[in-house]
């Protein structure tokens, strides 16, 4: 949206890639790795199931129909994340270019799996990845209110970027991967 | 119903043009059109102007439009309730490309000091 975006200049990271494995606060194992077609059915299902109060902003979008709509556009351009439990998608994150330099994110942990330490490794392994393809600026906005995801956020090294609206936009600078030759 | 739109030029502020336009068409609400200098906009007064004017043919309206120069928030949210408007019409938010509603500024203002009933267009 605005062209005179404001990005940290120190990096963030690096943040390692997935896919990685882990047991939550509530002894499940989770598996956390890049997004395949042949998640689309269970992650719509996440996102038709989320809960209402969840919402951000407008999404994820209420209805079959919306959120299949929704997801064919933030899905087009592929740097997706999953978290899943037994095989079903119960965390995405997700980047989307602006049509500038950056990329804008957002990540849902389903209801019944938030507050047990997935959302830090989803968005942690999401960046990972984004720096393998070379991305470097990542912006995101929250609602001021939201103080559980603005310390997630400023855990991994994002930083208030733009006080003046109505959410908070944040952003970050992330190291690029070390080359392995 | 006496409506005020207030229209800085932004997609949302378009948005919200065509639905007070089509809602006026209908009813025997009474339509200004305040059109206001949105610093987030690219659209010029002018060019605004003639969205507003093809809006209004298009649904055989004669509404008045006025101009409204510096804060535009101040100044609308001061119309609407030193002339006894009943409602302030603006657009709901923009679309970041990730598809969440970013309400803009203007729309933030007139929310918080309008004393007037306020109404936020969502496509």
């Amino acid at each position: 949206m605005s062209p005179d975006r404001v990005y940290p200049d120190e990096r963030s990271g690096p943040f390692l890639e997935p896919p990685l494995t882990f047991t939550d606060r509530n002894g499940r194992e989770i598996e956390i790795r890049l997004y395949e077609e042949g998640d689309r059915e269970s992650l719509t299902e996440m996102y038709v199931e989320f809960d209402p109060a969840d919402r951000a902003q407008g999404i994820p979008p209420s209805g079959e129909s919306r959120v299949e709509r929704w997801l064919d556009v933030i899905l087009e351009d592929g740097c997706d994340v999953v978290a899943l439990d037994e095989g079903r998608v119960i965390g995405h994150a997700t980047l989307v270019p602006d049509g500038d330099e950056g990329m804008e994110l957002a990540i849902f942990v389903f209801q019944t799996h938030q507050s047990a330490g997935i959302g830090s490794r989803l968005i942690r392994a999401l960046l990972g990845h984004a720096a393998s393809e070379g991305v470097e600026y990542v912006w995101l906005t929250v609602e001021r209110w939201n103080s559980l995801a603005v310390g997630l956020y400023e855990s991994v090294g994002f930083e208030t970027s733009n006080v003046e609206s109505f959410e908070l936009e944040m952003s970050i600078r992330i190291a690029q991967t070390e080359s392995t030759g | 119903m006496k409506l005020l739109l207030g229209i800085g030029g932004t997609d949302d502020s378009l948005d919200a043009l065509s639905w007070a336009a089509e809602r006026t068409s209908r009813t025997d609400d009474d339509l200004t059109v305040a059109i206001l200098e949105n610093p987030d906009s690219d659209r010029p007064p002018e060019r605004i102007e003639a969205e507003v004017e093809t809006a209004l043919s298009e649904h055989g309206l004669d509404a008045e439009i006025r101009h409204l120069e510096g804060d535009p928030g101040g100044h609308l949210v001061d119309l609407a309730d030193d002339e006894g408007y009943d409602q302030i019409v603006i657009g709901g938010g923009q679309r970041s490309p990730m598809g969440k509603i970013q309400v803009g500024r203007i729309a933030e203002f007139v929310v918080l000091n309008a004393r007037t009933t306020v109404t936020l267009v969502r496509r």
